[in-house]
């Protein structure tokens, strides 16, 4: 946080990217969520961004407000017996009570915490100029395995998928 | 290229996962169902004969992939306990399956969630640990709804959405411990907590409070028990059994490794704040589960919220944590061996009476010692051995938990374990009713069955494990205690 470009771009981010999830449960109309959320995620992108990390700046564009919200509203589109509202529930007061509870005790935290200066590994790790190289050489030493059996959650989820919504053979 | 060479260390989970593979493919080949289950239980048997060479190979202590995996006895006790139980779950699905179509795709889900937890056993870092965890989790959802009948597929939901909703929390756990520590690697951040730096206390413990809220998830502890009643209730009772045994040890078994390896067990300066959330923990869970099952008729229900209790119940040896000790843990390892066999033996029990009478209504189960004598006098010995009643194992089990609770010498511990006896109060009640219907009620029909021939042996090697732990522990608590001495 040096300039004060990159803290005004920050809080402004911040605004947009909360404000947009606010957005996204006290909308009624689902489509609109899914914008709302679509603008979330472009503002997550913009802080990721005054973070330096360009990759995942770009990631997060590329995969979840292009790719992810593509889906859902596909999803919205295609399911017709689905009803195009965020339904009403009982759970709404609890719900609000426990998540402004929450989200008071981990302000709190983040406030009164005296947060340590990154040391060892993950300041070595820095001397790279563009986080592309960096994320590869990440997952192909120490994270290969879990790299690996990333695919395998994915074709898990694959196989599981058509498992669940196979049309049956006739007898 | 490195990478492959440590290829070795994994060699139990890499088998099942190829082995999963395998299944698949054959089942397009064959249309036979016994083929693809020979082939599942194949592939366990050679993941064990896998383990068995890690332990002859003095494997044992090494880490390795960049120091994702370590191959340690607490790992290997754990991979033995998982690939047990998948290989009873393979063996009697061939009774428990009646609703479910497809075979194939059943075992490979089955293998690819073993392997997944085999290797959590193994993991030594945060990002292996979530990946591996939602690997599990998501093959676990579609187990729990591949009857694709409406009660399956309200449990596939149910354990979706809680499921989804415990893997945020973790996360968020993890991304508080690695933004305190700088590193995923639990060595580091064990290095991080041992410093003991007092102004990030608050921050430590906002952590792990997350991290064990989203880890039990799959331990079945309050706060995140509600899928449970209904899970394993509407899962075909195979996945049910692999649930309720393999699902809740992986649970337990990254806990171990997270609060033990990851934050330093009794010796750091926020071990005294865990071991009290553990005990409000343990103290909820068994008096929720217990007065909750009390009302229950239907006997996967129960078994459910008994799931509940008994997690409460171990959750104690997570409570007793003392500096430099992991007395604690290995009751937790111990516990968890002997549960195994017990639950097993529970299960398999209403798998063979509710392939035999069509129901899991204990009311039905009447008269079930004139019946099927065989079936009852096991049911009945696993049912004493989870109230906790003397020979069993489940006595010692308990006995060996409190034990460790009260060496510690801390008076609040006395407290939780004075909960625990009275809650053992309770469960006797409706464990022992079950077995009183099955003994001295009065039949409502008079044919007599037999569970196939498998099924009896794998109902006999339960209640012999259940018998033998209870009368010569010592072999099983010594590898517990071994396993458990590893952790730090």
């Amino acid at each position: 946080m040096e300039s004060t470009g990159i803290v005004l771009g920050f809080w402004l981010l911040s605004g947009v990217t909360v404000a947009s999830a606010l957005l996204v449960f006290l909308s009624r109309n689902l489509l609109h969520a899914v914008l709302a959320l679509v603008l979330s995620f472009l503002g997550m992108a913009g802080l990721f961004v005054t973070l330096s990390a360009d990759f995942i700046a770009v990631a997060q564009v590329l995969i979840y407000a292009g790719a992810i919200s593509v889906l859902l509203v596909f999803a919205v589109m295609l399911t017709p017996l689905a009803s195009r509202d965020n339904a009403n529930s009982l759970f709404v007061l609890p719900g609000v009570l426990i998540g402004a509870a929450f989200a008071g005790i981990v302000g709190f935290v983040a406030i009164d915490v005296d947060w340590p200066e990154l040391t060892g590994k993950a300041v070595l790790g820095r001397d790279f100029t563009t986080t592309v190289q960096g994320i590869g050489s990440a997952l192909l030493d120490p994270y290969v395995l879990a790299f690996e059996i990333a695919s395998v959650l994915l074709l898990s989820a694959l196989v599981g998928a058509i498992v669940l919504v196979r049309e049956d053979e006739p007898a | 290229m490195d990478s492959l060479h440590q290829l070795h260390h994994i060699a139990p989970a890499a088998t099942l996962l190829v082995g999963a593979a395998v299944v698949l493919i054959a089942d397009l080949a064959s249309n036979r169902r016994s083929d693809v289950q020979w082939l599942a239980l194949l592939t366990l048997v050679v993941a064990t004969l896998m383990a068995c060479w890690q332990v002859l190979a003095g494997l044992p202590g090494e880490s390795a992939l960049g120091g994702a995996v370590i191959v340690d006895v607490f790992g290997l006790y754990f991979t033995f306990l998982l690939l047990a139980v998948a290989a009873a779950v393979v063996i009697v699905s061939s009774d428990g399956l009646q609703r479910v179509e497809q075979r194939g795709e059943f075992y490979a889900l089955l293998l690819t969630s073993t392997a997944s937890m085999v290797l959590l056993a193994q993991a030594q870092d945060l990002i292996l640990i979530f990946v591996a965890l939602e690997t599990t989790s998501i093959v676990q959802f579609v187990l729990a709804g591949i009857a694709r009948d409406d009660r399956s597929s309200e449990a596939g939901l149910k354990y979706l959405l809680t499921g989804a909703i415990s893997a945020a929390v973790l996360l968020y756990g993890f991304a508080f411990l690695f933004g305190l520590a700088g590193t995923t690697s639990l060595t580091g951040i064990a290095a991080f907590v041992g410093a003991g730096a007092e102004e990030t206390r608050l921050a430590v413990i906002l952590a792990f409070v997350l991290v064990a809220a989203g880890l039990g998830f799959k331990m079945a502890i309050v706060p995140f028990q509600a899928w449970v009643p209904d899970v394993y209730q509407g899962s075909p009772t195979p996945v049910t059994t692999f649930l309720s045994v393999a699902s809740k040890a992986g649970g337990f078994a990254i806990v171990l490794r997270i609060f033990y390896t990851g934050l330093g067990g009794g010796d750091t300066f926020v071990s005294e704040d865990w071991a009290k959330m553990f005990a409000v923990f343990a103290a909820v869970s068994m008096t929720f589960g217990n007065v909750a099952a009390i009302q229950q008729t239907d006997a996967k229900r129960l078994l459910g919220y008994s799931s509940i209790a008994q997690a409460g119940n171990i959750a104690v040896g997570l409570a007793a944590v003392a500096g430099g000790s992991t007395l604690g843990a290995s009751a937790v390892l111990f516990f968890l061996g002997t549960y195994a066999a017990t639950n097993l033996g529970v299960f398999i029990s209403v798998i063979a009476v509710s392939k035999s009478i069509g129901s899991d209504d204990i009311r039905d189960y009447a008269g079930l010692l004139r019946r099927s004598p065989g079936v009852a006098l096991v049911l009945s010995l696993c049912l004493l051995s989870l109230t906790g009643i003397p020979p069993t194992a489940g006595f010692l089990a308990k006995v060996y938990v409190f034990n460790s609770a009260v060496r510690t010498g801390q008076d609040w511990l006395v407290w939780l374990i004075v909960v625990a006896v009275l809650n053992t109060a309770i469960s006797a009640y409706y464990y022992l009713r079950w077995a009183r219907i099955m003994i001295l009620d009065e039949p409502r029909d008079t044919l007599t069955f037999r569970p196939t021939l498998t099924t009896s042996g794998l109902l006999m090697l339960a209640g012999a494990g259940v018998l033998f732990f209870g009368l010569v522990p010592t072999p099983l608590i010594e590898a517990a205690r071994r396993a458990a001495e590893t952790l730090v």
